[in-house]
């Protein structure tokens, strides 16, 4: 399955849990902020993802959200640690680089959801559909 | 007047599909008000009886240990009113089930007319944390919805029970 394919895909997928126009999913949207997905629609995505690529989904492994929460060591003053930026990397080597880079540069907690994008999914079910 | 928006249920089979019926009256309430003078059965309440014979089904699914919420409807679609004097079947399947929650896909008729169709979304609560808020207390069924299902009668024979009306 090429990438386009896999893009293809995963934007429908988009279009149906999110309620969202076809032409507003591109590889760099935020579901959070460009998508408007809620928490609730992760679950909803994860369900959609597995059905449509038959694939299995472990918990936290696409949207690992709670990973940071309550570790001093992990996140300090609302930001991301470097103990913690290492472990975000180990967690998410999917995730789209220059985002990953961008978010380093600033690594406020609050901005975590900016890494949740169309890419990093299409980029996860790469590795997985292979 | 109590919560329930289905009447009964005729078919059951554990884990798969649950159709369910409700009858409608003039005197409930609701219709009173949506609208006076054109009394059509409101559309959130269709989705809600849709919501209990799936929620049911979903509940009974993990024997009734989960807390069941409805977390999103991703779509609904709505073919014509329902009135007064009209039985509304209520089919659902489920399409997945897992630890974290459930989909079902379920569709209103009467008669042979659609009325609605719709997927429902539920999430389990999470396990920890709703019992740290409400304890081992199951509130979603606390025993008029587990009692709708005549839990006592389909039990023994839950694969594949059909019921007769």
């Amino acid at each position: 399955m090429t990438q386009d394919e896999i893009f293809q895909k995963v934007k429908g997928t988009l279009v149906d849990a999110l309620n969202v126009d076809d032409d507003q999913v591109t590889l760099a949207s935020r579901l959070q902020g460009d998508l408007g997905a809620e928490s609730i629609d992760f679950l909803d995505i994860v369900f959609r993802l597995e059905r449509e690529f038959g694939i299995k989904i472990p918990r936290e492994e696409l949207f690992p959200e709670s990973i940071f929460q309550g570790d001093p060591n992990l996140v300090s003053d609302g930001k991301v640690t470097a103990v913690g930026l290492k472990e975000l990397e180990e967690k998410m080597p999917f995730a789209d680089p220059a985002g990953l880079a961008a978010f380093k540069s600033d690594p406020k907690l609050d901005k975590l959801g900016d890494l949740f994008t169309v890419s990093l999914i299409v980029r996860y079910i790469q590795g997985k559909v292979k | 007047m109590r919560w329930l928006w289905i009447d009964r249920f005729v078919a059951f089979e554990s884990g798969r599909s649950a159709t369910a019926v409700k009858a409608l009256s003039a005197a409930e309430d609701h219709f009173a008000d949506h609208f006076p003078g054109f009394p059509v059965m409101p559309a959130a309440l269709l989705l809600e009886g849709l919501a209990q014979t799936g929620g049911i089904l979903v509940g009974e699914a993990r024997q009734f240990r989960e807390k069941v919420v409805l977390a999103k409807i991703p779509n609904a679609t709505f073919h014509r009113d329902a009135f007064a004097g009209e039985l509304l079947t209520y089919v659902t399947e489920v399409v997945d089930l897992r630890d974290e929650g459930a989909v079902i896909r379920g569709r209103i008729t009467a008669g042979t007319d659609p009325i609605a169709e719709a997927e429902i979304f539920f999430a389990h609560l999470d396990q920890s944390r709703s019992k740290q808020i409400f304890g081992d207390h199951n509130f979603v069924f606390s025993g008029e919805l587990k009692m709708l299902l005549g839990l006592s009668a389909l039990a023994p024979s839950r694969a594949g029970a059909g019921l007769e009306p």
